[in-house]
């Protein structure tokens, strides 16, 4: 079995997995749409790789959060679209609660306005 | 984990391809709205998009199930090296099916005959329980019980909960329409029998205490007969049918697990309907099977014991009469199967060694093809493969063998069982015996065994090797795997050491059996044809009648051209059914008390029956038609030399007079002395005596016809001079006394038969492991031999050279074979009769046998090490 050792990808994914829920909200959409919409939404700052965004899709689909089927897309192209299932909701409801009550700690330790940086 | 996606792991990567163009598509079109070129779009779509075989590759492992994988890969890796080997591969499997499948035959049989509980409730307590005698003229050691000693047992004894018995019977059953009239086996049951076993039948009901009685008419039908002769159809209950001529109800019918004693008894009535009411207090007439259910809180050796008392106070009251001393019991169980339980016990004994044979020659086989690829396993330890994974993927190998040749095996098991069941006829509950669940699982338990036992030896032995030594050594290096070699010569020896034991068992139990076959019974085998008959009480009431039928028919069978001669006895030699009575002779003191009372066999024959089957007259003369007529009715009688030399040596037994207590006080006259007959081809000549046929009151009797040329070409003709008779007359057992001989030996013939192709099985086994032994020891020496050559060595040194290298295992394993074999001569000595084990023809002949063959395994090895091409030899690495 092989290992990866990546610090972060524990982390990484499950925040991509969360993204990927989140994005699907607005409707089905296929791959290139969804690391657009990420992208796009967070203003440029997030940029998709598509090594992990198709491995992730799988992995959701797995654990029957998303189910795909082939349509066409908006260009009338053949494309895969992923649509987020009523497991898949309920998963995004906790994974973002836990998400909140992360980044409200991380806040919380780090501090507002960066106020011990000098304040500029 | 998900199955469903590993197994589907290359349409999910073919659909990821397409995704993949997909997003490119997307990509590149948004790029050239962007103003680029085709190309460009293109390129930077996949500049963007990155490599795919990554995205690919995580998404393959993700639906991977890491050790399935490594199985399959396994598996995928030792079926392309087999298929490499076809020859090699071929033979593994067919060895290993061989052995699988008669494993799995015999354990099938095992299974049902020794090990299946019995269809009846709570089978462990039932109990069987015999007459005893401290000593007897026959050695019987379970002696049926009369009824009257069942009557007292069941009375006075308190340690059963219950206790009944049956007595075998016979029936004429008539067709009700158009059917043939047949001959049926069937049982007399009291009234309590099949509520002691715990058998409902299937529809109706089975006998009341009010029903059993003499000359009740109410049976109850098996199930095998309510199907075969009625049809299935329930309204035959309350419905009549004629046994005998006499009108029998129809009252239940038994469920079809039911089929005790064997599958031959088709029909059960009450036990006092076919029990004389002069008989039922009689302690002589042993003629019952008493079955008793033990009871939960007292010991069966306690139980026992008390039927033994009462059966001593019996014996004592009745001093003159054959009433035996004490009881004996054996479980059901054990009663049902004791004529199998040893011939299955030597047949597992002969599978075993076949198995073991085979699983060594697969493991010798693999030894070898571990030794050819000794540098490709050193080179893949050396390139970081674990010890493990090596030894696995062997294993997988021996596997792979394993389970297709269990595949076959089964098949094959299925056909043999099915042969076995239908060619064993005493073996018990036949119809039951087929391939189920536990069979299958048991050939897969025995697949992974042997796979394990076959690959295992190999496996650890080619892989342990030190990683450096393996990859210097080339085959320049002269003996460079000696120690190899030596295991294969142990394996080698072992093999042919089982070899020699099984083909010495074969060659005794063959060698029995002919001599059996050609057994001389006393009497003429060749051209005679034998019948039986019953005549209905119902309508043959009078002495008259009866032997008016008998003499009548004797006379049209003696008219009929090619008939020689005609007999007509109670039975025919070689037959069995030994009925034997104790007798007296007025002209000798009476047998003081406590003496053994004298004790013979009882036959009946009419006039002609000693010479239609060519039994010498000694001294004095035959019966004649005379001897029965109305005013001397039956009182002469005839004994055997056996007899004569018992009890009458040196006088005249000729004049002399016999009484049997147990019919009457009458005197019968002895009149001659015939020399003797065996009564089973593996019986000795016993005390006989014979009394007249043609008396009157004997209904049955067996045809005895001596014929001109083929016998069954006359059995239509004679039967149909019976049915000119009486039409109504079925006729049964029609055999030529060949068959009956043959009959007899049926199962000893099966046994050779099984044994024999066991042991060649293993003899070619054998062989096949020394050829390939020497082969592959010549070609590891192919450098060393084109050296000794080149040296000047003789081509004939190099002959015998090898040809002594390989002789030497097999000499060794004969050796060791032979001293097994004697080891082993008591399990196979208890089926011979009249020769001992440590038969010299025998031993020499599997010896002469088994060095032939090695020879013959040896010589085209060393032949063609002794042609080698020295140049040739020198320049193969």
């Amino acid at each position: 079995m092989v290992k990866r050792n990546q610090p972060d990808s524990e982390m990484l994914k499950g925040t991509l997995d969360m993204m990927i829920l989140r994005t699907l909200v607005g409707g089905d959409a296929h791959g290139h749409t969804i690391a657009k919409l990420i992208e796009r939404t967070s203003e440029d700052v997030l940029e998709v790789e598509q090594g992990s965004l198709y491995p992730a899709l799988h992995r959701l689909e797995d654990r029957r959060w998303v189910s795909s089927f082939w349509g066409t897309s908006e260009n009338n192209r053949k494309a895969k679209f992923y649509r987020l299932t009523a497991q898949g909701r309920k998963q995004l409801v906790r994974e973002s609660n836990r998400w909140q009550r992360m980044t409200r700690a991380i806040g919380l330790v780090m501090g507002e306005e960066m106020a011990w940086s000098g304040g500029e | 984990m998900n199955w469903r996606r590993f197994f589907r792991r290359r349409s999910a990567d073919a659909e990821l391809l397409e995704e993949i163009e997909s997003y490119v598509e997307e990509e590149s079109a948004e790029n050239m709205s962007r103003g680029m070129s085709a190309v460009e779009a293109r390129r930077r779509a996949h500049i963007k998009f990155g490599n795919p075989a990554t995205v690919r590759d995580a998404v393959w492992q993700q639906n991977t199930i890491s050790f399935l994988d490594t199985i399959f890969r396994d598996i995928r890796y030792s079926s392309r090296t087999l298929l490499r080997a076809p020859g090699f591969s071929m033979m593994a499997i067919g060895v290993m099916a061989l052995c699988i499948g008669a494993s799995t035959s015999l354990f099938t049989i095992v299974r049902s005959v020794l090990l299946k509980p019995l269809p009846f409730r709570d089978p462990s307590r039932l109990v069987m329980v015999y007459e005893r005698y401290r000593q007897n003229e026959f050695p019987i050691a379970y002696n049926a019980v009369s009824p009257g000693d069942y009557f007292e047992w069941r009375t006075e004894t308190h340690g059963f909960a219950d206790m009944a018995a049956w007595t075998p019977w016979g029936f004429n059953l008539s067709g009700e329409h158009a059917e043939l009239p047949e001959r049926v086996d069937a049982g007399g049951g009291t009234w309590n029998f099949f509520s002691l076993l715990g058998v409902e039948p299937a529809i109706g009901r089975a006998f009341t205490e009010t029903e059993d009685h003499w000359g009740a008419n109410v049976v109850v039908l098996t199930w095998e007969l309510f199907e075969r002769r009625f049809g299935g159809n329930p309204a035959i209950l309350g419905k009549q049918i004629h046994l005998g001529s006499n009108p029998y109800t129809v009252i239940g019918v038994l469920p079809p697990t039911f089929s005790y004693p064997d599958v031959k008894v088709q029909l059960w009535v009450p036990y006092q309907s076919v029990t004389p009411p002069d008989f039922l207090h009689n302690h002589a007439y042993h003629q019952s099977r008493v079955i008793a259910r033990l009871r939960p809180d007292v010991s069966r050796a306690n139980a026992i014991a008390q039927v033994s008392n009462v059966q001593s106070r019996l014996h004592a009251e009745y001093p003159d009469q054959a009433v035996s001393e004490a009881a004996i019991p054996r479980t059901l169980a054990e009663d049902l199967a004791s004529d199998v339980k040893k011939p299955l016990l030597l047949l597992i004994c002969a599978v075993a060694c076949m198995f073991l044979i085979g699983c060594l020659n697969v493991a010798n086989l693999l030894v070898a093809r571990g030794a050819a690829r000794q540098k490709e396993v050193a080179m893949r330890g050396a390139l970081g493969a674990q010890r493990w994974t090596l030894i696995r993927e062997r294993l997988m190998e021996s596997l792979l063998i394993c389970s297709v040749g269990g595949v076959v095996g089964a098949a094959l098991s299925i056909v043999a069982t099915h042969w076995i069941s239908i060619t064993w006829k005493n073996l018990p509950s036949s119809r039951d015996i087929h391939v189920d669940g536990a069979v299958l699982s048991f050939a897969c338990g025995l697949v992974f065994f042997t796979a394990i036992l076959a690959g295992l030896l190999p496996a650890i032995t080619s892989t342990g090797e030190p990683v450096l030594a393996a990859l210097q050594s080339s085959s320049r290096t002269v003996g460079g795997s000696l120690s190899r070699a030596a295991l294969r010569r142990t394996l080698l020896t072992v093999e042919i050491a089982t070899t020699v034991v099984l083909l010495v068992a074969s060659g005794l139990l063959l060698k029995n059996f002919l001599r059996l076959r050609t057994a001389d019974l006393g009497c003429a085998t060749d051209n005679v044809l034998t019948m039986s008959y019953s005549l209905p009480k119902q309508r043959y009431d009078t002495t008259d009648k009866v032997t008016g039928f008998h003499e009548r028919l004797l006379d049209r069978l003696a008219l009929v051209p090619g008939v020689q001669a005609v007999g007509l006895g109670e039975s025919v030699p070689g037959k069995g059914e030994v009925e034997d009575d104790i007798f007296v002779i007025p002209e000798h003191p009476p047998v003081k008390p406590g003496d053994l009372l004298l004790d013979a066999l009882v036959r009946r024959a009419d006039p002609g029956y000693f010479r239609a089957l060519q039994i010498p007259l000694l001294s004095g003369r035959f019966f004649l038609r005379q001897d029965a007529d109305v005013e001397h009715r039956g009182n002469k009688a005839m004994i055997n030399h056996a007899f004569a030399q018992r009890w009458f040596s040196g006088e005249n037994p000729i004049g002399k007079h016999l009484k049997v207590p147990l019919w009457s006080d009458a005197d019968y006259e002895i009149i001659g002395v015939v020399a003797d007959t065996l009564h089973a081809v593996n019986a000795q000549p016993a005390p006989t005596m014979y009394f007249q046929q043609l008396e009157g009151s004997v209904l049955g009797g067996t045809l005895v016809v001596r014929t001109s040329g083929d016998p069954l070409q006359f059995s239509l003709p004679i039967q149909k001079q019976i049915a000119t008779l009486d039409p109504e007359l079925p006729v049964s057992d029609v055999l030529t006394m060949r068959q009956i001989v043959g009959e007899s030996l049926g199962d000893l013939r099966l046994m050779a038969a099984l044994v024999l192709a066991f042991a060649l099985l293993s003899l070619i086994l054998a062989s096949v492991g020394l050829y390939g032994v020497l082969s592959y020891l010549t070609t590891q020496r192919t450098t060393e031999l084109g050296i000794r050559i080149a040296l000047g060595a003789q081509r004939e040194q190099i002959l015998r050279l090898i040809l002594f290298d390989g002789l030497r295992p097999a000499l060794f394993g004969l050796g060791l074979g032979l001293v097994l074999s004697v080891a082993s001569a008591r399990v196979v000595g208890s089926f011979l009769y009249g020769m001992t084990p440590l038969d010299a023809p025998v031993f020499g002949i599997v010896l002469v046998t088994l060095m032939t063959v090695a020879m013959m395994a040896c010589v085209v090895p060393s032949w063609r090490a002794s042609r080698l091409d020295p140049i040739q030899a020198l320049r193969t690495d």
